[in-house]
């Protein structure tokens, strides 16, 4: 397929998807087209597999890593280059250690066990990859579950070590900047590490 | 490298970077950070008052995150487009019900994988829950703007994700 044939086909999507988007509000229209040109990125760099993720987490192949890291430091001196010129606001999730480790561990598990995360779980249905239409039906399952212990849960779990939303700039005492200095270089290395190894 | 693969995925870092980028423009434009599972208790919320619905008004988890459509869920709506279009045009397209890795140590069966994938989905988004947050919300968005849960989360995620590949695969470094 030529150049001029994707234009007219992407042309083609644009004015059709135009239709649909003029009916809804402009923020979801930011929504749909951001999760688009994210889901353009995923695909592109295979992170939306199976096999891509699993490797990962098989120290295999850090493809994903790759991909999550670099978007990290990219994300990080954008956001506060941004919220230094009081032009955006953060939205930071409590630290909660109860909910935040045993969640985070139990997502783990479920992980390993699907191969996709929630967001990459659509884009491998995009892909053709059926397994995850499984997947995102247990995750609809999941969050019933949730919700049914969610009682329960918030009177236990969710009351143990709460340090409420913190920061690793607040929790080090210390300026933003010399934080995203850090974890830039850490991750800097660990690319060069990767690479060395042919990761 | 990659002798074996059939087709390398474009450059990680570049595209990494790029997702960086769509995702502080998302901020400053539109205030809204990156993000997935939420929808799923939306999902659930829609399943239930359809099918329940004296029950779900009971759940204050559900009335909190009720069914709508909102950014996020034309997030997730988007990163499906996204992929299909991707897929398509680059010949990527491929129904597939068993990963290749998959089908290497545990056959072809589509049913087993199918109740893998249900359980695994069942168990991740529970945990994301329980978490306040997947690798979209945690493993992105919070490191992005250095929540000290973001970091927190995204250890737990890849450390308990690794022991369990590694139960299920096995610990060879060469096995593929």
């Amino acid at each position: 397929m030529d150049l001029d044939q994707i234009i007219v086909h992407l042309n083609e999507i644009l004015v059709s998807l135009k239709g649909i988007a003029n009916a809804v509000d402009l923020e979801l229209r930011f929504g749909l087209v951001t999760g688009m040109v994210f889901g353009v990125l995923l695909q592109r760099a295979q992170v939306i597999r199976y096999d891509k993720q699993l490797a990962a987490l098989r120290f295999q192949d850090f493809t994903i890593l790759k991909f999550m890291m670099s978007a990290i430091i990219v994300g990080m001196v954008g956001t506060y280059f941004l919220y230094d010129q009081g032009l955006v606001k953060l939205s930071i999730k409590p630290t909660i250690l109860g909910g935040t480790i045993t969640g985070g561990l139990l997502f783990g598990v479920g992980w390993a066990l699907l191969g996709y995360c929630p967001g990459t779980s659509l884009g491998a249905l995009g892909e053709g990859r059926t397994d995850a239409f499984w997947g995102i039906l247990g995750a609809i399952a999941g969050a019933a579950l949730y919700a049914e212990m969610f009682p329960y849960l918030q009177d236990t779990l969710l009351k143990m070590h709460d340090y409420g939303k913190i920061t690793l700039p607040q929790l080090l005492g210390v300026n933003h900047w010399i934080v995203i200095a850090g974890v830039s270089v850490v991750f800097l290395l660990s690319f060069m590490l990767m690479e060395k190894k042919g990761l | 490298m990659g002798v074996s693969k059939t087709r390398e995925g474009w450059n990680p870092y570049l595209l990494g970077g790029l997702a960086g980028l769509l995702s502080v423009w998302s901020t400053y434009y539109t205030g809204k950070f990156f993000g997935a599972s939420t929808s799923f208790v939306r999902a659930a919320a829609f399943v239930e008052d359809k099918v329940i619905p004296e029950r779900a008004a009971t759940l204050e988890y559900l009335v909190k995150n009720a069914a709508k459509m909102d950014w996020q869920m034309m997030f997730i709506i988007g990163i499906f487009i996204g992929a299909l279009l991707s897929a398509t045009l680059f010949g990527d397209f491929k129904f597939q019900a068993v990963p290749d890795m998959w089908k290497r140590h545990f056959g072809e069966s589509a049913v087993s994988r199918g109740l893998v994938a249900f359980l695994g989905g069942a168990v991740a988004m529970f945990g994301a829950r329980l978490a306040d947050g997947c690798p979209s919300g945690h493993g992105l968005s919070g490191t992005m703007q250095l929540a000290a849960s973001g970091f927190v989360a995204l250890i737990c995620f890849f450390v308990a994700g690794a022991i369990v590949a590694r139960m299920i695969y096995g610990g060879g470094q060469n096995g593929s």
